[in-house]
């Protein structure tokens, strides 16, 4: 642990600026269709945010939909066995679908209402997010559209029929790499050719702005959740906050409310894949360079023609070549570290919780537990340490399955 | 006065509609581009367009899509694009070349450096999809160093006010993207075209082209009515995608009889 820096320095709520940038990046790359939309979705938020019935209603979806608050749950037997910092769980799985992706779906839904759109479209890559998109628009009786890669499809079969079980068309992408950056270039087609009556629901903190800023905003009540439970029970603020980070929503949403706080180191763990040094990884912010995808401006895998490469990662959900243009900001400005787990280490990191604490998280939050508990292991035990435990891990027990070699009977995967 | 107004003014006084032409560098395979061109020139197109392939081109139908990934393939990229047009200055002095394409690709040579590379290559403009006004100011400040053209795009979506003011920055031509969608989607409403272009007037006097969804005579002569000059692209893409094992000279010769049928529409006007 490095020692406390002037953290609280920055006014970290004056970011994004008026144009949508933090720092260097972020902004609105997007072709001139789509600025109509994306102003009117900045006028309608600006205006929403600070109103008071539409924050009532946000809050009371999140109590008595989803579930809120979820609890912050001190995992002692698994702490102990590290032999290191107290190790506390922000419990996202217990969510209504699953994981955090709700909050901001939720949130996003009402905007969707606000404007009085009939039709919702997303983009998914494990589908967490598609099924809390499918979820949302079924409340609303909203058509829902969800474009998933075909290479994802076929890993998250179950989360697909989720989707079609909630009433959304769930739309195969067979172009570029079939993955998660795939799907959201055919959201963004969808919505240029639509924009008049179809609301796009993004999933992370990326995108063309407001995007990034809206997200986090939804994505808050994580943290806000967790900085006052740590109050309550420990009497302090914890020492490091660790999350996983794909787009990085769920890390925003834990981090955003503690960037002022000095004492509170932060750790975002990006899919390290078969390993960094491999270029076989989904881990910009370790091995990328700054560029432009997806409307903003962000830390990018590319090659030296400015091409978009394929990403590698055991789990769909941070199998994405960007990032938030956030954590490109918080990045090089030094207030977060960013670090890479392999998929070995997540899938070790799966199996180990699920055994110790009897709980199954997420394989992309497998890859925040794994750089947990290496961190843990250098801390006193009265220290503290916060995961986000993004999402449950239901989805990926055929994943896991199959690295097994064992076919699960009766389920037909393909 | 740059090769893209001296053309339109051209086409202008003659009488005539301006024909701009768009083609994937590299597509089907890289020797296929550069004939494809003079044939394009040769069977009466003004401009033309050739995309710069790029791995998630956001804007384009699957159409366009595909022909980025077949260049891809062929490992076709921003640096032999200036190569291509180094190669076509080589014959023609004479048809402004326009680079359509998305940021990245420019962001990781460097604003200035591409700007360079394009005036020195013989490029005339530049149309970068994802570069809307508000996010292109710097690179423009690099193409005006070397007078190239920055094309903008308008569409349905843009309010008048807003095309004035992007109007006031633009030069050679302003592009109006025809629907709300996609390169080649087929909802073309001409008579949506005729109700945005009358909404936004007289803008700046600068010429308007308009593109997205025209694939034949018909549909390039019914557009051309509201406008100085058509784009067509998906047509020609579609064909020469399909003409992958096919020799240089038939590709050619097939998007030029395309080109050729959709010129003598125009002229028939």
């Amino acid at each position: 642990m490095t020692k406390s820096k002037q953290y609280s320095a920055v006014d970290y709520s004056q970011f994004p600026n008026a144009e949508g940038y933090f720092g260097e990046f972020g902004g609105r790359f997007v072709s001139e269709t789509l600025i109509h939309a994306l102003e009117e979705l900045e006028a309608i938020y600006t205006k929403l945010k600070d109103d008071p019935d539409f924050q009532a209603q946000f809050d009371k979806d999140l109590a008595y939909y989803v579930g809120r608050p979820s609890p912050l749950y001190h995992a002692e037997r698994w702490s102990r066995e590290v032999g290191g910092a107290q190790i506390y769980l922000k419990r996202e799985d217990l969510n209504h679908t699953g994981a955090h992706k709700v909050n901001n779906t939720i949130g996003q839904a009402l905007l969707a209402k606000f404007t009085g759109k009939r039709r919702v479209i997303a983009e998914t890559g494990a589908g967490q997010h598609g099924v809390a998109s499918a979820t949302v628009a079924a409340r609303l009786g909203l058509e829902c559209v969800v474009y998933m890669g075909a290479e994802d499809v076929k890993r998250q079969a179950l989360n697909v029929y989720r989707m079609k079980l909630l009433g959304a068309e769930v739309v195969p992408v067979t172009s570029g790499s079939k993955t998660l950056k795939d799907a959201l270039n055919e959201a963004m087609r969808d919505w240029s050719t639509n924009v008049d009556d179809t609301f796009y629901i993004i999933g992370t903190v990326a995108g063309p702005h407001p995007y990034p800023q809206l997200v986090r905003d939804f994505q808050s009540v994580i943290g806000r959740e967790a900085r006052a439970q740590s109050l309550e029970q420990t009497g302090r603020l914890p020492d490091a906050l660790v999350a996983c980070v794909g787009g990085g929503s769920n890390a925003i949403g834990l981090f955003h409310p503690f960037l002022g706080d000095d004492g509170v180191e932060m750790y975002g763990v990006e899919a390290g894949g078969e390993g960094v040094a491999t270029g076989r990884h989904a881990a910009p912010l370790n091995d990328g360079v700054p560029g432009v995808l997806h409307g903003n401006r962000t830390y990018l895998m590319e090659d030296e023609n400015g091409q978009i490469i394929e990403t590698h990662s055991v789990s769909a959900g941070l199998d994405y070549p960007g990032v938030g243009p956030e954590h490109a900001w918080l990045k090089d400005i030094g207030r977060v570290n960013y670090v890479a787990i392999n998929d070995d280490e997540a899938l070790t990191a799966f199996r180990k919780l699920t055994r110790t604490e009897g709980i199954m998280p997420a394989l992309e939050t497998s890859h925040a537990l794994a750089y947990a508990e290496k961190l843990a292991a250098t801390m006193r035990p009265d220290q503290h340490i916060v995961v986000n435990l993004s999402g449950r891990g239901d989805k990926d027990i055929l994943t896991v399955a199959a690295l097994d070699g064992i076919t699960v009977d009766g389920v037909n995967i393909s | 006065m740059s090769r893209i107004s001296r053309c339109m003014a051209e086409a202008k006084q003659q009488g005539r509609k301006a024909l701009v032409a768009y083609i994937v560098n590299g597509d089907p395979y890289p020797e296929a581009t550069l004939p494809a061109m003079h044939a394009l020139v040769a069977q009466g197109v003004d401009i033309i367009e050739v995309g710069v392939p790029f791995s998630d081109p956001m804007a384009e139908g699957p159409v366009i899509q595909r022909g980025h990934e077949r260049a891809l393939s062929h490992n076709i990229s921003l640096r032999g694009t200036f190569e291509l047009v180094k190669a076509f200055r080589q014959q023609n002095s004479e048809t402004p070349v326009v680079l359509m394409g998305y940021a990245n690709p420019l962001e990781r040579m460097g604003y200035q450096q591409v700007a360079d590379a394009a005036a020195e290559a013989g490029v005339d403009g530049l149309l970068t999809v994802d570069l809307p006004p508000e996010e292109v100011v710097q690179f423009k400040a690099a193409l005006d160093k070397v007078n190239l053209d920055n094309i903008f795009l308008l569409a349905p979506t843009t309010s008048v006010e807003r095309a004035r003011r992007i109007s006031a920055l633009a030069s050679g031509f302003l592009y109006y993207v025809s629907l709300k969608g996609v390169t080649g989607a087929g909802h073309l409403d001409v008579d949506a075209v005729k109700a945005k272009l009358e909404e936004f007037g007289e803008l700046t006097g600068l010429p308007m082209c308009v593109g997205f969804g025209i694939k034949d005579a018909a549909s390039a002569q019914a557009v051309a009515r509201l406008a100085d000059g058509v784009v067509i692209g998906s047509v020609l893409v579609d064909k020469m995608g399909s003409m992958g094992s096919a020799s240089t000279d038939d590709i050619a010769a097939a998007v030029g009889e395309i080109a050729g049928s959709i010129r003598a529409g125009l002229d028939s006007l």
